[in-house]
């Protein structure tokens, strides 16, 4: 698979996770928002609905609005009479180019950590807040699903196409100690010869 | 219950143990037990519980994303703290000024509030930035409010990391002996998190009814009561109100109602006053207050 294919298919991933989430709830919009695991940032990653699509990449600092509390707490939450609040219009404003009256939020979690933020905007077709949570709660863990195993793809390759030396090392170092076997002394004797390697 | 000069039995240091020492046994034959306060159950009914109770005398932390302290429905903290990571990676706990850069500890205080508007509410910041993870903030704060002695603690989240369990265990065992009842919301969602499914806390799930003194208990736990969780009027930072809908904010709505029980009955133990709330709940009650019997 081409590293063109990866980022095509999650892409539409991505897309097709806000599309059935807006369809799910007939809601105006749906976002979602992945956390970089560098800065901890949530970054904008696709719209469906009302909204800028061109924000598309943006980011905004965790632990702010509904979406920072529900990355940061795993936890998703439904907040109304929103469009009241100031606050809410901005960040809304700023995130989506749309200011909503109601926001919906559930987290992505993978194994044991919140990955991202799935909101919908705007619901209509809703049975009643607890189901409505509970829905979005359970297509999160279905999305967080697919993103993984995208992501396990995308690492596996990177590893076999351009491992990174730092983290090789870092890797070979924590076998090595405890182990004094045959294949031990080799090791060192190889990491041995690529020291040499680098000093002339 | 502002904490004395003498501590009672059960926030004394805790004593060593190894072996050498006499252990937990006492010799009744020749010493007598010790004396300490009780709050008698008697008839069990809403109003014994927390008739003509507002929550007076009981300290209430929240811990959480900090709580904003000017807003006109919390009305003042009796003290604000965040953990602090250090350069080292370690973990303090700082006074910090009463704010809420993310606008839920504020809801979850103001509900406790809107049940027991007597109540003195501390907050303990562990929320900040998602990278730091929730797991040893989280730690670090619980450890704080229990070592403190607030009489009542609110947990409007959880960890979902399995490595901080053990930890937690303990830390929630020790409050409970310490006669530090947590209130502890479920997870929103089907996943396993803590410390809300032990059962030395009061875990707490939503209801669907606007009522805020209406709430059931669960014969089938872990979530052993539902309150009130949906949409329910909050206080949001800048002044302002919304409505939000979550276990979040169920667990202060139980938190609210054991303030005005702690109020009434100061001495109750962690277990009378589940017992209490058990007693006193929606569907264990008669119109007039008598237990039911099936």
């Amino acid at each position: 698979m081409s590293a063109d294919d990866i980022d095509g298919t999650e892409r539409r991933l991505l897309q097709s996770i806000v599309e059935v989430a807006r369809h799910m709830f007939g809601a105006a919009a749906s976002s979602i928002f992945l956390v970089d695991p560098d800065t901890g940032d949530l970054v904008f990653e696709a719209v469906s609905g009302e909204g800028e699509k061109q924000l598309v990449g943006s980011r905004f600092p965790m632990g702010t609005g509904i979406a920072g509390w529900v990355a940061v707490s795993g936890q998703p939450m439904v907040a109304d009479d929103v469009s009241t609040v100031s606050q809410f219009a901005q960040d809304a404003a700023e995130s989506t180019g749309y200011v909503p009256r109601t926001i919906m939020a559930a987290p992505l979690i993978r194994f044991e950590e919140c990955v991202g933020v799935l909101e919908v905007l705007d619901r209509t077709a809703s049975r009643s807040e607890l189901d409505d949570m509970e829905m979005l709660g359970l297509f999160a863990t279905q999305a967080a699903c697919g993103l993984e195993l995208l992501l396990r793809v995308r690492r596996n390759r990177q590893e076999v196409e351009h491992p990174d030396p730092r983290e090789l090392l870092r890797r070979i170092g924590e076998r090595l100690p405890g182990r004094a076997g045959r294949r031990d002394a080799a090791v060192v004797r190889l990491l041995a010869i690529a020291s040499d390697l680098l000093d002339h | 219950m502002t904490p004395t000069s003498t501590p009672p039995p059960w926030r004394r240091e805790a004593r060593a143990h190894f072996p050498g020492v006499p252990a937990w046994g006492l010799a009744t034959t020749r010493e007598a037990p010790e004396s300490f306060d009780v709050s008698p159950l008697a008839e069990v009914t809403r109003e014994w519980a927390w008739g003509g109770s507002d929550g007076s005398g009981v300290r209430v932390c929240v811990v959480d994303t900090g709580v904003e302290g000017a807003h006109p429905r919390i009305g003042g903290l009796e003290r604000a703290v965040e953990v602090v990571r250090e350069q080292d990676g370690g973990l303090v706990l700082a006074d910090c000024e009463p704010v809420d850069p993310t606008g839920h500890g504020t809801a979850c205080a103001s509900v406790i509030k809107s049940v027991a508007p007597g109540v003195s509410i501390t907050s303990v910041r562990v929320l900040t930035d998602g990278k730091a993870g929730t797991g040893d903030a989280l730690l670090a704060g619980l450890a704080w409010a229990i070592d403190e002695g607030y009489d009542l603690v609110n947990l409007s989240l959880s960890t979902t990391r399995s490595g901080f369990r053990e930890a937690l265990h303990e830390l929630t065992d020790r409050a409970y002996f310490r006669r530090c009842l947590l209130i502890a919301a479920a997870h929103n969602m089907p996943v396993l998190s803590f410390p809300w499914m032990f059962s030395s806390v009061v875990s707490v799930a939503s209801h669907d009814e606007a009522d805020s003194m209406t709430y059931y208990y669960n014969p089938a736990p872990p979530a052993e009561f539902h309150a009130r969780g949906v949409k329910v009027p909050v206080a949001w930072p800048g002044g302002r109100e919304i409505r939000s809908t979550g276990n979040s904010f169920a667990a202060p709505h139980i938190a609210g109602i054991c303030a005005l029980i702690l109020s009434k009955h100061p001495f109750l133990t962690p277990f009378q006053l589940k017992t209490v709330l058990y007693l006193a709940a929606d569907n264990t009650t008669r119109p007039h207050g008598e237990t039911h019997v099936r």
